[in-house]
């Protein structure tokens, strides 16, 4: 019945497409042996200790990363402060007043910083706020990571607030609202939910941030003197306990690494339980 | 009456000239549009400072070297000689290798969760690859240095040299020492890296071809795959490039991952398995200790080149999936 064309047109058929599940599945395990691998590295390796301590001088087991956990904070909140408000408003003026000619070349401007690379944002942290003062500080840091935010919330606050129906907007102003009290206390509140959620989404983001802090935010192995000293955070330690050769040290960058995991996935997932909550709304 | 109509017309805002101007000021119209197009200016203020700012920092490298800073192979900070040869090279080389990786694995996946996977299960393996994009690149190069490194020194690495290592001229990739870190290693870590981006952009590139396009070839006699190779993948091409081109913009521009990973060499060896150095990985690793002007103005102008390539990159990438979307990507 079925020649030996047809049959290895079927057989071809049958081959390709279980490779393709073989291909989706391979992907998908990476993330289990990811997140397997770290819980099960990490969480053997961590302890009160490492929330509450300071670092040890090299060559003592023990100590923790207190400092690089509040460094990180406190760099995410210099980040959301001076990022949040200009990737909002810039969202709003491309939603709302844009024109033709100057939204496209914003929003094309915008890609294109998005699209940087990490550490090129952190030479220009570093020219802008290091080279005046000469040295190392939590601002520089702060400025690097506020720079990339911006583009995230820019397109995320754009493309929520498109997505507020029109006739909400029509039943303000025929109500005789003017234009940016329309904006203010009707389509804004109506799209909060996602534009929060991508803010949420820009600062998970740039917490993993390691490339642009290396020279800006540099490190410390103490607490921060203020916001224009060098400051730890836990990228970076992550990244220079896993290159020195102490096997304590590597434990602690495990410890370290899943805590920065959970950190972002958990604000992930945050973010997008947020979003369908939302929407379903 | 009259006084009512007069109130009525008086609300009604005139629609040109100063006086509209007046009424939209008034109502604080007009200054929230100045105040919100001030910051989406800042944002085409901020990246031409950036530019600028490389542009200029890199000014003393760039006249000393010229256009020989490129092809100069010697990165001597002793001897205040720089080239960027060598970590073109490497970047090259390893976001290469990160493609031939990632391309066929993330294609494959792509087409598995459009045409074949029930939607459901689709939106689930979509959204753990979504997550997968989330994971920060350090934490990638902490298990690139604890789980590749050493599978590529005691297993990958010696099962090479022994096998493709023996063939006339590909062996050439796999032959001499092999240290664990390098390219290829890199290479690797990169495209785990990538693939995720891969899969969702051509996921949904994938997704807005029409049904029709498969129903047509299907009922001409065609398999599953044949309409899915023949027909559905042609049709969403260019979109499937602009996915490729993002997700070599990223490899390219890669920092972290790679710097743990690549042995830090300036070296340009023909071996995958011998270790190198990338444009990314040399800012992070020397910029801090870079002593004297010309040292740091020569990796100001490595940034500045890693800039130019990403930038060219995102631009076609963008215009690629744009391209597509707007259904402009059909075979011609």
């Amino acid at each position: 019945m079925s020649s030996p064309r047809i049959l290895w047109r079927k057989s071809l058929n049958y081959v390709m497409l279980t490779l393709t599940g073989v291909a989706a599945f391979a992907v998908v395990s990476v993330l289990f042996l990811i997140l397997g691998y770290l819980i099960w590295n990490g969480g053997t390796s961590l302890s009160l200790n490492f929330f509450t301590q300071l670092p040890k001088p090299v060559g003592e087991t023990g100590g923790g990363m207190a400092n690089a956990i509040v460094g990180s904070l406190k760099l995410l909140f210099l980040a959301a402060i001076m990022g949040l408000p200009v990737g909002l408003l810039a969202g709003v003026y491309l939603a709302e007043f844009g024109g033709k000619t100057f939204s496209f070349v914003v929003r094309y401007t915008t890609d294109l910083l998005n699209g940087v690379p990490s550490i090129v944002i952190g030479i220009f942290a570093y020219s802008l706020v290091v080279l005046p003062v000469k040295h190392f500080s939590a601002l520089a840091g702060g400025v690097a990571l506020g720079i990339m935010v911006i583009p995230i919330t820019v397109r995320s606050t754009e493309e929520f607030l498109r997505a507020v129906p029109g006739n909400m907007r029509e039943a303000a102003m025929a109500l005789g609202a003017s234009k940016w009290k329309t904006i203010a206390t009707v389509v804004l509140p109506a799209a909060s939910g996602g534009i929060l959620t991508g803010m949420l989404l820009a600062l998970a983001r740039v917490a993993g941030e390691t490339a642009p802090l290396l020279f800006t935010a540099f490190g410390n192995r103490f607490w921060s003197q203020g916001w224009g000293q060098p400051i730890a955070s836990l990228p970076v330690m992550i990244y220079t306990y896993a290159v020195a050769p102490y096997d304590d040290w590597h434990r602690q960058a495990w410890a370290a690494g899943l805590v920065l995991l959970g950190l972002v996935l958990v604000s992930n997932l945050g973010a997008r339980f947020i979003l369908a909550r939302t929407k379903a709304v | 009456m009259s006084a009512a109509a007069s109130t009525i017309a008086h609300e009604v805002p005139p629609q040109a000239g100063p006086r509209a101007f007046l009424h939209r000021l008034r109502q604080g119209d007009e200054i929230a549009h100045l105040l919100t197009l001030t910051f989406a200016a800042v944002i085409l203020l901020l990246t031409s400072m950036l530019v600028y700012e490389l542009w200029r920092n890199s000014h003393l490298s760039r006249t000393q070297f010229g256009w020989a800073f490129f092809w100069t192979k010697v990165w001597d900070p002793n001897f205040d000689d720089f080239g960027a040869a060598p970590f073109i090279y490497g970047t090259l080389v390893t976001s290469a290798v990160a493609l031939v990786l990632a391309v066929p694995l993330g294609l494959a996946s792509a087409i598995f969760l459009s045409e074949l996977a029930p939607r459901n299960v689709s939106d689930v393996i979509s959204f753990l690859i979504d997550l997968l994009a989330a994971v920060p690149s350090v934490i990638y190069g902490l298990l690139g240095i604890f789980i590749v490194v050493p599978l590529m020194r005691t297993t990958i690495g010696p099962l090479l040299i022994n096998t493709v290592g023996n063939l006339p001229y590909l062996g050439a990739l796999f032959r001499g020492p092999n240290y664990g870190v390098g390219f290829l290693t890199a290479g690797i870590v990169l495209a785990i890296m990538v693939v995720p981006f891969i899969i969702s952009v051509s996921r949904e590139v994938l997704l807005t071809v029409p049904r029709e396009q498969r129903e047509a070839a299907m009922a001409l006699g065609a398999t599953r795959w044949e309409s899915t190779w023949q027909v559905v993948v042609p049709w969403a091409r260019t979109g499937i490039m602009g996915s490729i081109f993002l997700a070599l913009a990223r490899a390219l521009g890669e920092t972290m991952a790679v710097t743990m990973v690549i042995g830090n060499a300036a070296a340009i060896k023909a071996s995958l398995l011998s270790p190198g150095d990338t444009i990314a990985s040399t800012i992070a690793n020397q910029f801090t200790e870079a002593t004297g002007d010309l040292y740091l103005s020569s990796l100001i102008e490595l940034g500045l080149v890693l800039f130019l390539i990403t930038f060219i990159l995102n631009g076609l990438a963008r215009i690629l999936i744009v391209a597509t979307e707007r259904g402009g990507g059909r075979p011609a």
